[in-house]
Parts: structure tokens; C-alpha cells; sequence
């Protein structure tokens, strides 16, 4: 499990054996590279954990420890900071992946404190009617019946101008109703980053619905672009 | 003592090229002739009277044997590597080659060479030892490690099998790197370039997009696409076609029952698609068995007309590639040309449209040789390896996986780990646990590919997780690490979290060899030793004297010889003699110096030997036993050139 880092355990450096906070990847003493950490993504950047982030800054960032992490760097040194420089060049990949894009890092924090997020990969969410949010049931049932007729009418090779531009307008909607949920979604971020911890627990159960409407929403708009492109 | 020097190869599907950094430059390595290129042919020499091991060429020399003795040769052997026997045997239908009889599904295909039997890795092993023989020639020392390139789009198991082909060749590959992402290292090095990259690589069998960003010396892929099946070779075979048809209906023979004979046509349909790309037509002339000559133009509008299909197959990677990368073509600011295919016009054409060049007042990068910037690139990331030069100090490759990696669950379906066009390393982390109370074992099956459905999608390897201490259905919770490496190739392991066990994994790769495997089929050679060094250049240059001495003797017999002038006889005789001498000493240079002058003094009665070759067979004089000797199930008509015409 992961865990965040709050009090960071001092370790002995393998090369100097002079004792460092266990999340640095670097000797600060010696310079040599370390073992990967136990921290999270967010302190392989030096990081507490927070949602608005500096992009530019997450990227100079990256590049900067990629250039003394990478196994490039390593081609001829031992065995076993060969293995270190691979581990740690992963997780700072991992970490990088994920905290740059805004959802994965917004269900990163989730999930690095204790809440249950859906899979993105389960396409099974969008045919369970419970999962429906509550005031789409009628708009998405509609659709559904639309995204039917059209994939039969395309089987046919048949072409129905009013139901394309139906469909059309009914992806324009759900796309300004996903801009909605990510404005939400950054005004939860702020609630997070700078509330308390009663705050933050609001925030957090704010984000985890939000989420899910997200993907639902998300999903829809996937069924709708394949069956208008396919 | 100071490690060696790290050179670059291109293992390509037509040539393969070996390329080091001199100085602050990338240049490549010739080799003995003289030719930067070498083709990835490999042939077995005959069978020697005594029954010890045929000799193994490598080559020019062995693509002359392709017309002679078709049945001994093995070409564009990059297509088999990596790959199953179900996908052999479809690729095989594009190839004359023939598969050992008794290969089992599961098992990694073997060739049937003449009288032996090689591996995809081996053959490759063989193109590889030469180029790595061509750099110790040129360095006088020797050279164990190496950077090989692979195609971008190349999936595990194909990387897995180029590693292996190194390691057999008696080369440390340090790492993989792939071509898109060299050539724009080759291109990148001696400016301080910002912004946005695209790399277009049409080479002979594959094709590969990669868009790259560069920023302070970091060259970070943003996402790459292609196809490992589309190339040159598909352009030939479009001419081929026309061509057979033609002659069938015209002169009403059927070429495809001659199999020298397509072998001779598609030589003719190379040669004219090359002259098309300088040239507003080109033409075939070729005399037929029944004394008829075929004669055809082709003018550049209907040649064209008939590759953008090919061409356009092209295009939706590079869509892919853009939107995956988040961007349009406007925000692309350097187009990067890559592979031979890209010296045609109307690809230089789609490009520019696909990428909106002209329209932005912008043109392709060609200024680097197509055929030689990927070798280039592969010498510029050996030097950042061997992290010696000043000039490759600063520079940094951050490259990514082409395809997701995926865990099948429940019904079939993946679960998607590691996106595809994730910077690598990358790792990813899942649990897993048990069904059924004292269950010990839990099955894994890893895939590669973008599908909804495991089955759909590239099976990389089942793992058994083993030694799980026996719990309540559902209590163990095993973690396992997925890595795929630098070179792009998955690492794993597992550990058994409640118990603290570490559970023993079984990894049985779905293709592939194992290690043992890998150890027995290292090539034979002398010890790397530095004091040997000098004694075994020596033995293979007398080796390589000896070869060329017969092969001389031999071409006297033949007609071509009378057709040289009594000068060039003369000349090739003066040669010959002085080599005899050199060889019975012990001096390397002049020995090497020797085997030059008599190469070049048989160049012409080489091409001489080889033309009357491709007469012979067009004529199908010669090489209808040739095409008995094939499997019937191959559906290929000869033993040369792709099959399938229909």
C-alpha cells in the first residue's frame, strides 16, 4: 500500500554511510544514487502532496533528475546502481505520468488517501443502470436508443442526416457538461490544497463523485465519437 | 585497462550498418569492399568434402549466392525475428524460405539453410559478428559492446530476440535504441535545437512515426506509431506483379513457374523504382525464355498512382502518433526523413500534406543520408553510454513503450497497466490474490497491444506465481512489479505480502529462447582476449584470403572470364599472386591490403557472373530445381521473391 510520508526515516547511505531522509534519491552527501524509497509520487519532486500543481515547474524538474537518474547514466557503473538508476528512473516515470495529468493526479491523491475510485477500464460502469447519474437517466437512455438505431442504419449502409445531427448535438452537450465537472473538479482542488483537515475530507468526497460522473460522461462521449467516426 | 569503444549498429531488415563517434562526428565503418552498407543476406557455403561445418557469408559476397544457390540464402531475416510459428508461416508466404520440418507451435521457428538449421537470432548473429569484425578491423582492437537499433513499433518479443542476437555475436548490448528516436539524435547533435519533432521512417520492411520534443539537450518522445509489416519491399511487389501479369498475358509465359527467373524480374523492378524517384519514367527490357523481350515503360503519374495505397497506409500512425502526442501539425516544427523508401517523391509529397510543410513554408530534413542518419544515431547514443565525450555530455534520450501492457482479466478482456507512448522505464504494480481455499499457484497472463480483448492482442508470457503458503480463498495478497526497461523489454516480480514470502515465479515467455538456449547457440570464436587479438585478425584474414583465392579459381572456369580483357585478366592474375605471397607471411596490412586489391581487381567479373546469372534464370534455365526443393504449402512460386500474386 502506499503510504504518505509524513516524518521521513532516516537511512545510511550505501557509499558514505552518512545517514539522509529515506526519500531522496541522492546521497546529499556523497551524491551517489539510493535505492528507490518508500515515499510517494509526489515526494520523487521534492513535493507534499497538492493538487495545483506547476506544470513547468513539474517538468523542469523532471528533466533535471531524469538527466542523474537515467540508466544512460549508469551503462558502466555496478551492478547494483545499475539496478537502483532502472528503479528509480521508473518510479520517477510513474510519478511524472501521473501528477502531470490533472484527473490521474486528482485519483492519485484520492487513492493515497484511503478512497475507493472506479476503473477507467470497466466498461461494464455504462451499462449498469445504477450507475447512471441521476439527472442523465433520461438523457442517456435516449441516446442510447439513438447510438443503436445509428450503428444499424450504418450495418445498412444507410445514412440519416436528422439522427447524425442529433447525435451530433447530443455529444456537443455531454462534451460542455464534462467542462463542467473539471471546473468543479479545480475549484475542489483549491478546497483541498489550502483547507483543513474537515476541509479536505469534504473535498475529498466532493472529488471521488465527481470523478465518477467524469468517467461516465467520459465514456459516453467515447460511445458517441466511435459510432460517429466509425 | 580502459573499456573498449561502444559502437552503433542499424540491424536493418535490407542492410545493417556499423557507425562509431569520431571525435565530435558519427561516421560509419566500411567494410573490406569499401561499402558502408552491408545486406542483411546471409549464406551457407557449400558443404566442404571433409563434412566439417560450412563456412557462413555474410553480405555482398552472400547476396551473389542468392542467384546461384537460392536454397543456401536467407534475406530481410528481421521479419521472422520475435515471432511465432503461426506468424512465420504468413510472413513465410512473402518469402522463399523454408522452415525446418519439425518445429513445434510454441517453439522458436528454425530456418532450413542448405543442410543446417538456424534461428531468426542466429542469422542475425551472423550480420551482427561481421559488422562487429568490420569495426575491430577499422579500430585494430576489439569491440564488445554495442548500441543496436530496433524499430520504434518493435514489441518485446522482437527486442527481446535482437538482445539475444547480440549476445550470440559476442557483443554486450548496452542498449536498444529505437530508429526514429536515432535518427533524430543524429540530427539533433550539432545544433542547439528547440521545439517539436516528427521523424518519418519508411525503410524496407517497416514503418515508424515518433514525435519528439527537444529541450536542453533532453530529446522526450511524446508518442510514436507504425506498422512492422509496410515498406520498400511492398512497393516491389506491386511492380513485380504488374510485370508477371503482363508477360503472362502477352507472351503467354508464366514467369511464376520460374522461380531464378522472378528472382531476375524483381532485381529489374527495384532497379526501375529507384530511377523513378530521379527520373520522370522508367523501363523494363527484359528477354524472355521463348526469345520474346518484354519491354514496358512506366512513367512516374501511373507508378504513383499504383503506390498510394501503400503509401497512404502511412498516415493514420502518423494521425495517431499527433493526436496521442496532444498536438496538430502546426505545432510541428521539423519534419525528419528516414529509410530509402523516403528518397520517393510522392512520399516526400504525402508527407508534406500530412504534416502541412509547403503550406508553412517549411521542407523535410534530408540532409543526412536516409540509409545512414539511423546508424549515425545509434554512434551518438554509444558515446552518451560510454559517457566519455564532451559534446554527449549534456544530451539525454527519454524514450517510451509503442504499445500498452496489459494483464488478461476475468472474461478475457485487458486490463490496460502501462499505456502505450509511456516514458521507459516505467513500472506498474498490481495485486493479486487466490479463488479457491489452499490455492498455491496463480496463473498470469501478460499481453502487449492497444485491444479490448486478450486474445486480440500479443501474448508476451503467462506467469505461474508459485509457493503461495496455503490460505482462505481471497487472504493472500500477492504483489507483482511489472518494469519495462530502458530497452523496452518487461522485467517481473512478485512477492507474497501476508507472509512475507517471496513467491517464486515461473516466467515462461510465449516466444523466445530461454538463456541456455541463448548460451548454446553463442558463435563460435576466439577468446576477446587483448594479447589473441592480433593473431586471431590475423587468422581471419588469411580465413578471408583463402575464401577469396577459391572463389577466384572457381569464376576462371566460368564464361564470364573470356569476357574480360586481356588487360583486366591480367590484372586479376598479378593480384592473385601477390596475395599468395602476403598470405604466407605475417604482416596484417599488407595481408588486408592484398585481399583489397584482388577484390577490386574481380569486381567486374562479379557483376559479369552476376548478370549472366540473372540471364540464365529469366531464361529459367538454370533454377527450376531450385523450386523443388520448397516446401509444398509454401505458396510462394520461387525461391527468391515475395509470393502471392494473384
Amino acid at each position: 500500500m502506499l503510504k504518505v510520508i509524513e516524518s521521513a526515516v532516516p537511512v545510511a547511505c550505501w557509499s558514505c554511510s552518512v545517514a539522509h531522509n529515506e526519500s531522496t534519491l541522492f546521497c546529499p552527501h556523497c551524491s551517489k544514487i539510493q535505492p528507490p524509497s518508500g515515499g510517494d509520487f509526489f515526494s520523487v519532486f521534492g513535493l507534499k502532496p497538492c493538487l495545483n500543481l506547476d506544470l513547468m515547474g513539474l517538468e523542469h524538474e523532471f528533466h533535471r533528475l531524469s538527466r542523474r537518474l537515467h540508466p544512460d547514466r549508469f551503462a558502466r557503473a555496478s551492478e547494483s546502481e545499475r539496478q537502483w538508476s532502472l528503479a528509480d528512473t521508473a518510479l520517477l516515470n510513474d510519478a511524472y505520468r501521473t501528477l502531470r495529468d490533472p484527473i490521474h493526479r486528482t485519483e492519485y491523491l484520492l487513492k493515497l488517501h484511503g478512497a475507493e475510485i472506479g476503473e477507467e477500464h470497466s466498461g461494464k460502469d455504462r451499462k449498469d443502470p445504477s450507475r447512471v447519474p441521476a439527472d442523465l437517466l433520461e438523457e442517456v437512455f435516449e441516446l442510447n436508443m439513438q447510438l443503436e438505431e445509428m450503428r444499424a442504419a450504418r450495418k445498412m449502409g444507410e445514412d440519416d442526416p436528422a439522427l447524425l445531427a442529433s447525435l451530433e448535438q447530443a455529444k456537443a452537450k455531454f462534451d460542455g457538461l464534462l467542462d463542467e465537472v473539471d471546473e468543479s473538479l479545480r475549484a475542489q482542488w483549491r478546497k483541498w490544497d489550502e483547507g483543513d483537515a474537515g476541509a479536505r475530507a469534504a473535498a475529498q468526497k466532493e472529488m471521488v463523485a465527481l470523478l465518477d460522473r467524469r468517467r461516465y460522461l467520459n465514456n459516453l462521449v467515447r460511445d458517441v465519437t466511435e459510432t460517429l467516426g466509425a | 585497462m580502459a573499456e573498449g569503444r561502444v559502437v552503433g549498429i542499424d540491424l536493418g531488415t535490407t542492410n545493417s550498418l556499423v557507425a562509431f563517434m569520431q571525435g565530435e562526428t558519427p561516421v560509419v565503418i566500411p567494410g573490406v569492399d569499401g561499402s558502408n552498407l552491408v545486406p542483411s543476406v546471409v549464406a551457407l557455403d557449400p558443404m566442404p568434402a571433409d563434412g566439417s561445418r560450412p563456412t557462413v557469408t555474410v553480405g555482398n559476397s552472400a547476396r551473389r549466392a542468392l542467384i546461384e544457390t537460392p536454397e543456401r540464402v536467407v534475406y530481410s531475416v528481421k521479419r521472422l525475428m520475435g515471432r511465432g510459428l503461426g506468424e512465420v508461416q504468413r510472413e513465410l508466404k512473402f518469402f522463399p524460405f523454408r522452415l525446418a520440418g519439425d518445429v513445434q507451435e510454441g517453439e522458436v521457428p528454425r530456418i532450413q539453410l542448405g543442410e543446417l538449421q538456424f534461428t531468426p537470432p542466429e542469422i542475425s548473429a551472423y550480420v551482427l559478428r561481421q559488422l562487429k569484425r568490420n569495426a575491430e578491423r577499422y579500430f585494430g582492437a576489439p569491440v564488445t559492446q554495442a548500441v543496436i537499433t530496433v524499430p520504434a513499433y518493435f514489441n518485446d518479443a522482437q527486442r527481446q530476440a535482437t538482445k539475444d542476437a547480440g549476445r550470440m555475436a559476442g557483443l554486450q548490448v548496452l542498449r536498444l535504441v529505437n530508429e526514429p528516436t536515432a535518427a533524430a539524435l543524429a540530427y539533433g547533435l550539432d545544433r542547439a535545437k528547440e521545439g517539436t519533432i516528427a521523424v518519418y521512417d519508411l525503410g524496407g520492411g517497416t514503418f515508424d512515426v515518433s514525435i519528439l520534443k527537444l529541450r536542453d539537450g533532453i530529446f522526450e518522445v511524446q508518442s510514436t506509431n507504425g506498422d512492422t509489416h509496410l515498406g520498400g519491399d511492398d512497393i516491389d511487389n506491386l511492380l513485380l506483379t504488374i510485370a508477371l501479369d503482363e508477360i503472362h498475358a502477352e507472351h503467354g509465359v508464366d514467369l511464376r513457374q520460374h522461380p531464378g527467373a522472378v528472382q531476375g524480374l524483381r532485381k529489374a523492378a527495384i532497379d526501375a523504382k529507384i530511377r523513378l524517384s530521379a527520373e520522370q519514367s522508367a523501363q523494363f527490357d527484359i528477354e524472355l525464355p521463348n526469345g520474346d523481350r518484354y519491354q514496358r515503360e512506366i512513367p512516374r503519374g501511373v507508378f504513383e498512382q499504383l503506390i498510394e495505397p501503400v503509401l497512404e497506409r502511412t498516415a493514420a500512425p502518423c494521425k495517431q502518433a499527433m493526436t496521442d502526442a496532444g498536438i496538430t501539425p502546426e505545432q510541428i516544427d521539423e519534419v525528419v526523413l528516414v529509410g530509402g523508401s523516403t528518397r520517393i517523391p510522392a512520399v516526400r509529397q504525402l508527407v508534406d500534406e500530412l504534416f502541412h510543410l509547403a503550406a508553412r513554408g517549411k521542407k523535410p530534413h534530408t540532409d543526412l543520408n536516409p540509409d545512414e542518419v539511423v546508424a549515425l544515431g545509434a554512434a551518438v547514443q554509444a558515446e552518451i553510454l560510454a559517457g566519455t565525450a564532451k559534446n554527449t555530455e549534456d544530451l539525454l534520450l527519454l524514450d517510451v513503450t509503442p504499445l500498452s501492457l496489459g494483464i488478461e482479466a476475468l472474461g478475457g478482456v485487458v486490463a490496460r497497466i502501462i499505456p502505450r507512448n509511456s516514458t521507459i522505464p516505467a513500472s506498474a504494480t498490481e495485486h493479486f490474490t487466490t479463488g479457491v481455499d489452499g490455492q498455491t499457484n496463480v496463473a498470469i497472463h501478460v499481453v502487449q497491444g492497444e485491444r479490448e480483448l486478450a486474445a486480440d492482442c500479443r501474448s508476451l508470457a503467462r506467469f505461474d506465481l508459485k509457493g503461495i503458503p496455503p490460505m482462505t480463498a481471497g487472504l493472500p495478497r500477492i504483489e507483482v512489479k511489472f518494469l519495462i526497461d530502458a530497452d523496452g523489454i518487461l522485467q517481473v516480480s512478485a512477492r507474497e505480502q501476508r507472509s512475507g514470502k517471496q513467491a517464486q515465479i515461473e516466467v515462461k515467455p510465449t516466444y523466445g529462447l530461454t538463456d541456455e538456449q541463448v548460451e548454446s547457440m553463442i558463435l563460435e570464436s576466439f577468446d576477446n582476449a587483448e594479447a589473441d587479438f592480433a593473431a586471431r585478425l590475423l587468422i581471419e584474414a588469411r580465413n578471408e584470403a583463402e575464401s577469396i583465392q577459391s572463389k577466384v579459381e572457381l569464376a576462371r572456369q566460368h564464361p564470364a572470364w573470356a569476357l574480360l580483357t586481356s588487360d583486366e585478366q591480367k590484372m586479376v592474375d598479378a593480384a592473385e599472386r601477390h596475395l599468395a605471397k602476403v598470405k604466407a607471411g605475417s604482416d596484417l596490412n599488407a595481408l588486408r591490403q592484398g585481399i583489397m586489391v584482388l577484390d577490386q581487381a574481380t569486381r567486374r567479373l562479379a557483376e559479369l557472373m552476376m548478370d549472366a546469372a540473372v540471364t540464365e534464370a529469366i531464361r529459367g534455365k538454370t533454377m527450376q530445381a531450385a523450386g523443388e526443393d520448397l516446401d509444398e504449402e509454401l505458396t510462394a512460386p520461387h525461391p527468391m521473391a515475395p509470393a502471392e500474386f494473384k
